[in-house]
């Protein structure tokens, strides 16, 4: 999705609010607090409790271990940018890292074939595209932008 | 969050109390490697006090899995809530770990 479409869409959705917007430095510990925060917002969003409890924290866990460890490479000084978007229908989980990004395809495995169950990984973006509505892969002023969606029920 | 492992008979518990993610995995595995190295054969690792696992939480259950086999030995786990039973069955762990609904079920089991 471009930045245009990206603002389109916004104009057609009338409540739209930013109920997060952080920098954190590319450290894994900082995803178990951020995550927490980020969880607390979605209390009263009418999301179902699952939502909250599950989807919610495992998909937004699995973007900043990616944009922490992958994009970013694991190198403290560079920044993943965290925002959590709540409009009328949805609420969008953006995050961004300063990597040149991957094709979300081709880089998503079923880790459920019999050859794959055994193994210690690849269950990251398996797991964000089963557990979200929607996930994107684009880039914006040269970041690499993961989005998830989750509609509101 | 925080592990604790305690002997119950002959077998290792262990509880995880929070989350089982990136940042932590590491430390849930040298613990129950260092038991293995031990002589321990038989793990039960209770997910009652647990919230969310994430997919290198997975990822490190199955190398344990793995690992307590090559050694001869079991690995049992017990107590996942509703959610995290969800995400078992997402990624058709539920099939290559033996899941028992409670502690004690589990105990009996091994």
């Amino acid at each position: 999705m471009t930045a245009a479409d990206e603002s389109g869409e916004r104009r057609r959705d009338a409540h739209v609010r930013v109920a997060f917007d952080r920098l954190i430095p590319s450290d894994v510990r900082e995803i178990e607090p951020i995550v927490e925060q980020v969880t607390r917002e979605c209390q009263g969003l009418e999301l179902s409790a699952r939502q909250c409890a599950l989807n919610v924290p495992v998909a937004l866990t699995e973007a900043l271990s990616n944009a922490i460890l992958r994009g970013n490479r694991g190198i403290r000084d560079k920044r993943v940018r965290v925002r959590a978007v709540v409009s009328d229908h949805a609420l969008v989980l953006e995050v961004a890292d300063e990597g040149a990004g991957f094709d979300l395809d081709a880089c998503t495995i079923d880790p459920t074939s019999p050859g794959s169950l055994e193994r210690e990984d690849g269950r990251g973006l398996f797991l964000m595209r089963s557990l979200m509505d929607r996930v994107e892969r684009y880039e914006s002023d040269a970041l690499n932008v993961v989005r998830l969606t989750l509609n509101r029920t | 969050m925080s592990f604790s492992i305690k002997k119950q008979g002959e077998i290792c518990v262990v509880d995880v109390e929070g989350q089982l993610i990136v940042g932590n995995r590491q430390e849930l595995k040298q613990k129950v490697l260092d038991e293995l190295e031990k002589g321990e054969k038989k793990f039960l690792i209770d997910f009652s006090q647990t919230g969310y696992i994430d997919s290198s939480g997975l990822g490190v259950l199955v190398s344990l899995s793995k690992k307590i086999r090559e050694q001869g030995g079991e690995l049992r786990l017990a107590n996942l809530n509703d959610d995290l039973k969800t995400l078992f069955e997402l990624t058709k762990l539920d099939t290559l770990f033996q899941i028992a609904d409670t502690r004690e079920r589990a105990l009996e089991s091994f």
